[in-house]
């Protein structure tokens, strides 16, 4: 008995899928959408935050001021040749010239520069009386990312310069030292980085299965709402009301139906992820679907709850968009959790999209399984359970008032 | 099981308030087996809200109500088998073709899956959209959709079929086409139709008895011919005269009268008025000379429900149908009348 009564909730919630879908997939302008919000997303951040920790060929100026020592701008000049040649390597600048630092300052504010490298008038004089020389960076402050990024280029152009020109001093002092064996004398420690999985990870590969969980479980929550209010709306739910079914079949059946549309969607982003911006799935793509089910299982009551309370369409809409905001911030998605001031910690620790996004990326950039994500899991189907225990009877109340 | 005689629908003491607003006051009915029942009554009478009570979408503040002997409020699921509502708003997605709406509708009460397919054959056969089987609801005209509103009700077989206003909105041959629809389905099948409506000609060309609604109240029940004898009885008389040089204080004048008790004006010449006694013909025409005016014809007429409606409660149901709804009523959510489109 109580078998037959799970089986006809079932093939009456899915018949109320199938009804949503098949409107969904006629609805040309709402695929087209389904299809361009994830890929806005996903093209989006993943280009505003490049791979590889940086952009390349920033346009710097160098300004050689150098007034000689001893009738020789030798120093300068060695100085200025180890930066270009370093520079032809790699690419991270590309350099002019400019007769001041004045000059560099004023073509930084018109936007002709990001930046500049101003070797000083006594440079030679100091290299040559046994002091250090000392370079000049100009950055660009209203630009704190690049600046930065111009400040790490120039410092490492800098110390490879002053790594060459050691293992040449070492040489000159001792000749039995070959060029090989002058680099440990120099520097004698260096780092070598060992991730948990071979080849390197990138912002995206961070970000890509956060904005996963977001997109899929934002999907469900507004569509949710929306589906049911616009529904009572236009009079169609009294049609369902007024048949012999399980109310709960109702709401099961929007939530299915919802759910699928979010799935397509977050495999829309997996699929960008991957041939577009070269995310390399380490763990197992069926455990990734499932987490994402089981984020999705952790919010909807919630979506429920909000849909029960709101008259129609556009509150339940606002409503939702007011709570998804701060959560899409809150719970590291975008940024480390770790990076946020602690009252904000706090709060995050109580978000659902936290634990998904953090065990999916788990997942998706560690290769983990599902040992390793446990905790995770049981904090999302604890919230599940909570909420769908808080809505259902919310959801029966509302639905014959 | 039922009894012919019996009524398939009580209702007693139905009250259902909202906040303050109290839209449905104390009713008590009966329905019988077969027959159709009229809710007549303006807009915002509370005639939507006891058939969305009957029909088990609202629930009641107070009293009670059975369909074929269960309670709509504990077996509402027994009651949902018995009953198809045509509702106020069209019960369809634009976006599924007729036969996927049908099938949609159908697959929730789980009827085998060979019996629905021909009943839903049958139905569109019989509102003549057959060949529109396989089109999108969405292209239909009103005429057309209303006939899918009609029919989607009918997929369980129900025992009583709730219709709200079911041909608002529709031009008149299509309103034609409904009545003659309903008309059949009660005469073939004996269902039982229970109808609200604030156009006097479907209470007067459909039902069987008319229940007259005005502020949540029931003032009147009976047939047709019984409501109108309340006026055309006795000795009331309704004439209609002709005023080639009509005004507004000829009509006051006229309201004035003692043998007098309504005057409804019906364009720039015609004036409707219910008098009583048998001096109120002489009444009326003096005073008509009195003011100077000129009739151009007079005439007897037959009492309408209209006259009946406005003998009983004092104002037309256009009067009332123009009154806003409270704002206490709005804010609780009644269902929004279609006005216009």
């Amino acid at each position: 008995m109580r078998f037959m009564g799970a089986k006809t909730l079932l093939s009456h919630s899915s018949r109320i899928a199938w009804k949503d879908l098949t409107e969904l997939f006629r609805n040309r302008l709402g695929l087209v959408l389904l299809v361009v919000m994830p890929l806005f997303m996903m093209v989006m951040v993943g280009f505003i935050y490049p791979s590889n920790g940086g952009g390349n060929n920033f346009p710097v100026a160098i300004v050689n001021e150098d007034s000689g020592f001893a009738n020789t701008t030798l120093p300068s000049q060695a100085f200025i040749m180890g930066l270009q040649q370093i520079n032809t390597q790699t690419h991270f600048l590309q350099f002019s010239n400019a007769s001041s630092i004045e000059e560099v300052k004023s073509m930084v504010q018109r936007g002709e520069l990001e930046g500049g490298i101003v070797i000083p008038s006594n440079f030679s004089e100091s290299i040559l009386t046994g002091q250090q020389g000392t370079v000049i960076v100009v950055t660009d402050q209203s630009n704190p990312q690049i600046s930065a990024q111009i400040q790490g280029y120039s410092q490492a152009y800098v110390d490879q310069i002053g790594t060459l020109m050691a293992q040449q001093n070492v040489q000159m002092l001792n000749s039995s030292i070959t060029q090989e064996n002058s680099l440990p004398i120099v520097k004698p420690y260096t780092i070598q980085l060992e991730g948990i999985v071979s080849g390197s990870t990138s912002y995206f590969d961070f970000i890509a299965p956060g904005i996963m969980a977001m997109t899929v479980m934002m999907s469900v929550m507004t569509g949710l709402p929306v589906a049911i209010s616009q529904e009572k709306e236009i009079g169609t739910m009294d049609g369902m009301m007024v048949a012999p079914i399980n109310r709960l079949s109702i709401i099961l059946g929007k939530t299915l139906g919802q759910t699928a549309r979010g799935l397509i969607q977050g495999a829309i982003i997996l699929a960008l992820a991957v041939g577009l911006f070269g995310v390399t799935i380490h763990g197992n793509i069926l455990l990734v679907f499932g987490l994402l089910l089981l984020g999705v299982f952790s919010f909807v009551g919630l979506g429920i709850v909000i849909t029960s309370f709101t008259k129609d369409q556009e509150t339940a809409q606002m409503l939702m968009m007011t709570l998804m905001f701060p959560m899409m911030f809150l719970s590291g998605v975008f940024f480390p959790i770790q990076q946020m001031p602690w009252f904000m910690q706090s709060i995050s620790k109580f978000l659902p999209l936290t634990y998904a996004a953090d065990a999916l990326r788990k997942v998706m950039v560690l290769g983990a399984g599902i040992p390793e994500i446990s905790t995770e899991l049981i904090v999302l189907v604890v919230f599940g359970t909570v909420m769908t225990a808080i809505a259902v009877p919310v959801f029966r109340r509302m639905m014959t008032r | 099981m039922q009894n012919d005689n019996e009524p398939i629908i009580q209702v007693t003491n139905l009250t259902k308030t909202f906040g303050k607003f109290t839209a449905v006051d104390n009713i008590s009915f009966d329905v019988k087996k077969g027959e159709v029942f009229g809710l007549l009554g303006p807009n915002g009478a509370g005639k939507s809200t006891t058939l969305r009570m009957l029909s088990t979408l609202a629930r009641p503040t107070k009293g009670k109500a059975t369909i074929g002997g269960f309670d709509i409020v504990k077996h509402d699921t027994e009651v949902r088998k018995l009953i198809g509502i045509v509702s106020e708003k069209m019960i369809m997605y634009n976006r599924l073709t007729a036969k996927e709406n049908l099938w949609f509708f159908g697959s929730l009460f789980n009827i085998p899956k060979d019996v629905l397919n021909k009943r839903i054959d049958e139905l569109l056969a019989l509102v003549q959209l057959t060949k529109w089987k396989n089109a999108q609801v969405g292209t239909f005209s009103t005429g057309m959709r209303q006939r899918m509103n009609v029919v989607r009700a009918l997929l369980n077989m129900p025992q009583v079929l709730f219709l709200d206003e079911p041909t608002l909105g529709l031009d008149p041959q299509s309103s034609v086409e409904i009545r003659e629809f309903i008309k059949t389905l009660n005469r073939e099948n004996g269902t039982t139709v229970v109808i609200t409506t604030h156009m006097m000609v479907d209470a007067d060309l459909l039902c069987d008895r008319i229940a007259i609604v005005d502020h949540g109240k029931i003032v009147a029940l009976d047939t047709s011919t019984n409501l109108k004898k309340l006026i055309s009885g006795e000795d009331t008389t309704i004439i209609s005269l002709e005023i080639a040089n009509l005004t507004q204080d000829l009509i006051s004048a006229i309201r004035e009268l003692d043998c007098v008790d309504a005057v409804t004006q019906e364009n720039s010449l015609h004036l409707r008025i219910i008098v009583h006694g048998s001096e109120a013909f002489d009444s009326v025409i003096d005073m008509v000379r009195k003011e100077n005016g000129k009739i151009t014809s007079m005439q007897n007429l037959q009492p309408t429900l209209e006259d009946v409606f406005l003998h009983i409660t004092g104002h037309q149901v256009r009067d009332a149908a123009d009154q806003k709804i409270p704002q206490e009523h709005r804010k609780f959510g009644v269902p929004q009348k279609g006005r216009g489109r």
